[in-house]
C-alpha cells in the first residue's frame, strides 16, 4: 500500500513514465528492496482503475512504447488524506510511519502535524492497554506487555523523528524549493 | 470537574535559557496528568512552578482558586507541607529513619501526635506490598521498595495534589510499573490529583491524560485531543 502512495507522491511532483517512477522510487527508498516492474505496474494499474492516476500519453521509445502517467484530483485528495491520518498502532508498523514522514516531506506537506496526530493516537492506545493490563492476570498481562513495548518503540521513534525534523526536511527536500513544513 | 491547579502563560528564564515561554496547564481535582517532553523542554521547570518551588518570571499559578506565585515564602511553604505531596526520581527518604517513620514524617510536621502518625503510616504497608518491612531503614530496601515508601509518604497526608518528577527514572520496568500502579490507584482512591513528569511513554500511559511540553510550551493539540478521558 505504501508503494501506491509513494507513486502518487512522485506523480504529484510531475508526470512520469513507468521506468522513471521505478528509478525515482529506488533512489529515494534505497534501504528497502528494489521495486520490481511487476509490483510497479500492478500498483499503477490499481491507481488508474481507482481513478487516482491516469495515463496521459503513449510514446514510442527505444524498446517497447512508453506510457506516461499523471496524478488526478482524486489522487491528490487521497494522498492528502492518507498522509494526515494516524495509523492504528500494531507491531511492525514502522515502514508505514517512515513512509508517511518521507512522503509528507517530499510533497511539501506538514510532517509535523502528522507526527503529532500519530503520537496522540499511540499514547491513547498505550493508555487503553495499560488500563486493561492493570486489571489482567499475569499471563494475559504478559501478552499486553508485548504490544505495549512495541508501541513504545514506535513512540520513541516518533519523538526522535520530531526532534530531528529540521535536519530530515533539509535532507529530503535538498533545496528543491518545496513548501515549508508548517 | 473543578480545576485544582492551574498555570497560565508561565515564563521562566535561567540565564540565557528560556525554560518556559508561556506554558499553560490546568489540572482538575483528582486527575492524574502525565507531562512528557524531550530533555530540556521545560517539563520539570513547569512542575516546579506549579508546585510553588520556583516563582515564574511571568504568568500566574493558582491552587484551589488562590494565587500561588504572589504568596510569601512562608505561605508557599505552608501550602507545600499541607496541600501538596512530592515524589522525586531518587526517593529522598531520610536514611536514619525507618520506612514507617519516613512515611509518618508529613503527619508529624503537620502536628499530629507520634502514636497517631505512626499508626496511620503503618496502615499503608500492606497496600505497598511491604508488609513486615516497616521497620527497615531505607538502605535495607530495594530501589523499587524505597520508591513505593516515597509514594506513601507523599500521599499519607491526603494532599490535594502530588507532584512527581521522574518517579520511576531509576527503576526497571517491573518496579516502575508497581510504583505507578500504587501512585495512580492511591491518588484516585483519595481524590488526590497527580502531576507526573516523565520521559517514558510506558509510565505516562498510567495517567488519565498526557500533555507534551516542547520548547517551553505545552502542546495544545495533544492536550485538547486527550483531555476528555475522565
Amino acid at each position: 500500500m505504501t508503494v501506491s502512495y509513494a507513486l502518487l507522491t512522485l506523480l504529484e511532483q510531475s508526470e512520469r513514465h513507468g521506468y522513471d517512477l521505478k528509478r525515482a522510487y529506488d533512489e529515494r527508498f534505497d534501504g528497502g528492496r528494489e521495486l520490481t516492474f511487476g509490483a510497479l505496474y500492478r500498483a499503477l494499474s490499481q491507481l488508474v482503475k481507482g481513478g487516482q492516476a491516469t495515463m496521459v500519453a503513449v510514446e514510442p521509445g527505444a524498446g517497447p512504447e512508453r506510457k506516461r502517467y499523471a496524478i488526478t484530483d482524486a489522487g491528490v485528495t487521497d494522498l492528502q488524506r492518507w498522509l494526515g491520518e494516524p495509523e492504528d498502532p500494531r507491531p511492525q508498523l514502522q515502514t508505514v510511519l517512515f513512509m508517511k514522514v518521507m512522503l509528507a516531506l517530499m510533497s511539501g506537506r506538514p510532517a509535523k502535524t502528522y507526527l503529532r496526530a500519530q503520537r496522540s493516537h499511540h499514547v491513547a492506545r498505550m493508555r487503553e492497554l495499560t488500563t486493561r493490563r492493570r486489571a489482567a492476570a499475569s499471563a494475559a498481562a504478559l501478552r499486553l506487555d508485548y504490544e505495549l513495548f512495541h508501541i513504545e518503540a514506535d513512540l520513541r521513534w516518533i519523538d526522535h523523528a520530531q526532534s530531528r525534523l529540521a535536519e530530515i526536511t533539509a535532507d529530503v527536500r535538498g533545496g528543491s524549493g518545496a513548501g515549508e513544513d508548517r | 470537574m473543578t480545576v485544582i491547579v492551574e498555570g497560565v502563560g508561565l515564563r521562566k528564564r535561567f540565564g540565557l535559557t528560556e525554560a518556559l515561554r508561556g506554558a499553560d496547564l490546568a489540572v482538575r481535582a483528582g486527575e492524574v496528568v502525565a507531562v512528557m517532553g524531550p530533555s530540556g523542554s521545560g517539563k520539570s521547570t513547569l512542575l516546579h512552578c506549579l508546585a510553588g518551588i520556583l516563582r515564574p518570571d511571568a504568568g500566574m499559578v493558582a491552587f484551589d482558586g488562590r494565587r500561588v506565585d504572589t504568596m510569601s515564602d512562608r505561605q508557599r511553604t505552608q501550602l507545600r507541607r499541607g496541600a501538596f505531596g512530592f515524589v522525586f526520581q531518587f526517593g529522598q527518604l531520610i536514611p536514619e529513619l525507618t520506612a514507617v517513620e519516613n512515611v509518618a514524617t508529613p503527619l508529624l510536621l503537620a502536628g499530629q501526635r507520634r502514636r497517631t502518625a505512626i499508626g496511620a503510616a503503618r496502615a499503608w504497608f500492606d497496600r505497598l506490598g511491604l508488609s513486615g518491612l516497616d521497620g527497615r531503614l531505607p538502605g535495607e530496601l530495594s530501589g523499587g521498595q524505597a520508591q513505593r515508601v516515597a509514594v506513601a509518604r507523599a500521599l499519607v497526608g491526603r494532599p490535594r495534589v502530588v507532584f512527581a518528577d521522574e518517579p520511576t527514572g531509576a527503576l526497571d520496568t517491573a518496579a516502575g510499573d508497581d510504583v505507578m500502579d500504587l501512585l495512580v490507584t492511591s491518588a484516585h482512591a483519595q481524590d488526590t490529583a497527580a502531576i507526573v513528569v516523565t520521559h517514558e511513554p510506558r509510565v505516562a500511559a498510567f495517567a488519565d491524560r498526557t500533555v507534551l511540553v516542547q520548547d517551553g510550551l505545552v502542546d495544545a493539540d495533544e492536550d485538547a485531543q486527550l483531555g476528555v478521558t475522565r
